[in-house]
């Protein structure tokens, strides 16, 4: 498994959106790294006989009926959006044309 | 900049095109994929959004039962097999129509696969389609580009999402390489979506509305030099909304290539996007094989496992298959293949036989359809169905024509007067005075005019011409305005005349 350095995280958080500051960065890229390195031990343990595994519990078909449930009203929607435009998201330009 | 582009006649000449489709299909349930949200087309935006679609933290999907099962259904209307088990997995990108940054969607493990479909062509010719899979995700977000030119992302300051769409169920029927189309490429694209769409109408599992977004097509096209069997580099026009699309950028990609090729130049493997204005393609995004999506299975959700007593137990449900209702349609009108193609072609055929469900004979409901109102709508450029017939109107028509209330020059005119919204036939012919003129007084008066008026005719009949008597029946149905029956005037006027008729 790759590791993950401080670039790869900058350009997570740019991706995401989210404004990170240099320590941030810093301590976020340390602390995924000891995440990786986790699941890389796991790794290790599973031999090539043990399956591929998705869920911890071998449940199948867990379905809800097709029944209307509640929603949000626009304005709920918007509520944490950084900007909004006649009850619709507005997000910056999306293609780099610079 | 406009690619340059050869005929097509001197495309097909030089090479072979080999197609393949990918065909999304909006299921029409209740709810979303993922969420209780209502799947509705047209609301106010982000108001059918709650929570698990608008991607917040520690929310958790729950797959709808309904749509899984319209899934095996289309899967088993396009003769696929059904995966025993199945998962979801992420796709992970990031853009803002999905405010999860991932698209729940299936990858390696689809509902249904290995299937095939039989595309009719407009002569007749039947073109098996092998599919490669069906598999089940969720629709994204509508984005909106502000600024710039109308609605393109190029040049765009900012875009506004509307996340109502999001989570809304889709399956994606994707075809394995479709070889030896030849010249028909652009018919069989457009037959094979139209074969489609029919389906997923037939079944009631979507609307099935292009117009819509509910039947959207992306069209891989590649060419090859005739006999050579590796493939060509393929581009994918995405979104083609319109049946007529479909084949108009099938036929746009093929004559784009070849020009690319004849000037010795290779192929970009990308995506293009389809401009219904001009009718061509431009450049998207390159597209890579090596797109990283990062797939991995989909932890908030468990496997699907379909049961053959499941699985055989939709098969129970599924409609007549549409190309079969089409031969026990055709049989019981006794249609000859031409009238029926042309009826199925001007898109009467449900029309037709709802009218004589109506109590019409299948001659009288082709008549009225094809001869009256198919021109009518296509002058007021709508769908016949949509002009505003409805069956019992024809059935009462045809039976004032039978019972000689008024002749067929009026009853045009009648439906004319329903299509104007002046009430229904009955009212009509007494509103505008239009019952054929029967009592005998008065078209004998006019009969009497006519002999006189045409003394040589009246000669000729006398003499055992009857086909003269035409010149007679105009004369009269001329004075009458049209509002005689021409039967019985021929009549009326052989026995004027001492005639055997």
């Amino acid at each position: 498994m790759a590791a993950i350095n401080r670039d790869d995280v900058a350009h997570l958080a740019r991706l995401a959106h989210i404004e990170m500051s240099a320590e941030e960065l810093d301590r976020m890229a340390g602390e995924l790294a000891v995440i990786v390195d986790s699941v890389k031990s796991v790794s290790e343990a599973a031999g090539d006989d043990v399956p591929a595994t998705s869920h911890p519990i071998p449940l199948t078909n867990v379905f809800r009926e097709d029944v209307v449930g509640h929603t949000f009203t626009a304005e709920q929607a918007l509520s944490g959006a950084p900007d909004a435009y006649e009850g619709r998201f507005k997000v910056p330009a999306i293609l780099d044309e610079g | 900049m406009t690619d340059a582009t050869l005929s097509f006649e001197e495309a097909m000449e030089k090479y072979d095109p080999v197609l393949g489709f990918e065909v999304h299909v909006e299921l029409n349930t209740k709810t979303k994929m993922f969420s209780s949200a209502p799947n509705v087309f047209g609301d106010e935006p982000n108001t059918n959004v709650n929570e698990v679609d608008l991607g917040m933290p520690g929310v958790l999907p729950v797959v709808n039962r309904t749509a899984i099962e319209s899934s095996i259904k289309i899967g088993l209307a396009l003769n696929c097999k059904i995966a025993e088990t199945c998962r979801f997995a992420r796709k992970n990108y990031f853009y803002p129509d999905t405010p999860k940054n991932f698209q729940t969607s299936q990858y390696d493990e689809p509902i249904a696969y290995d299937g095939y479909l039989d595309v009719e062509l407009s002569d007749g010719t039947i073109f098996r389609v092998e599919i490669e899979r069906a598999h089940m995700e969720e629709d994204a977000g509508k984005l909106t580009h502000m600024g710039g030119a109308t609605g393109r992302i190029q040049g765009a300051d900012y875009s506004l999402v509307d996340y109502n769409r999001s989570g809304v169920p889709l399956v994606e029927i994707v075809t394995k390489p479709i070889e030896g189309a030849g010249s028909r490429a652009p018919e069989l694209a457009k037959a094979y979506v139209a074969a489609v769409r029919e389906i997923v109408k037939n079944l009631g599992v979507s609307d099935a509305k292009m117009e819509r977004g509910n039947v959207r097509c992306d069209a891989n096209v590649s060419l090859r030099p005739h006999g050579r069997e590796r493939f060509g580099i393929r581009s994918e026009t995405k979104n083609v909304n319109s049946l007529r699309a479909v084949e108009h950028a099938v036929r746009y990609e093929i004559q784009r290539h070849a020009a690319v090729l004849d000037s010795g130049e290779p192929i970009v493997q990308e995506t293009r996007h389809w401009h219904e204005d001009t009718r061509t393609t431009t450049s998207g995004r390159p597209k890579s094989d090596a797109d990283d999506y990062r797939y991995f299975p989909e932890p908030d959700l468990v496997p699907i496992v379909a049961s053959r007593e499941w699985v055989e137990e939709l098969r129970a449900t599924l409609p007549e298959p549409p190309a079969a209702r089409r031969k026990r349609l055709q049989a019981d009108w006794g249609y000859s293949d031409l009238e029926f193609r042309d009826v199925v072609n001007a898109g009467v055929m449900d029309e037709i036989e709802e009218t004589i469900a109506a109590g019409a004979t299948a001659t009288v409901a082709r008549k009225w359809w094809m001869g009256e109102i198919v021109g009518r709508a296509k002058n007021a450029d709508v769908d016949p169905g949509q002009l505003g017939v409805a069956p019992a109107t024809i059935v009462e028509l045809n039976r004032m024509v039978e019972d000689g209330k008024i002749n067929n020059k009026m009853a045009t005119e009648v439906l004319d007067g329903v299509l104007a919204g002046e009430g229904t036939p009955a009212e009509i012919v007494a509103k505008r005075g239009l019952a054929v003129v029967s009592d005998d007084g008065p078209l004998l008066e006019a009969i009497d005019a006519a002999l006189a008026a045409q003394p040589g005719v009246a000669d000729k009949i006398r003499a055992g011409k009857l086909q003269a008597v035409g010149a007679i029946v105009g004369g009269v149905m001329k004075a009458t305005r049209g509002q005689a029956d021409a039967g019985r005037v021929k009549e009326l006027i052989l026995q004027r005349l001492g005639v055997e008729g």
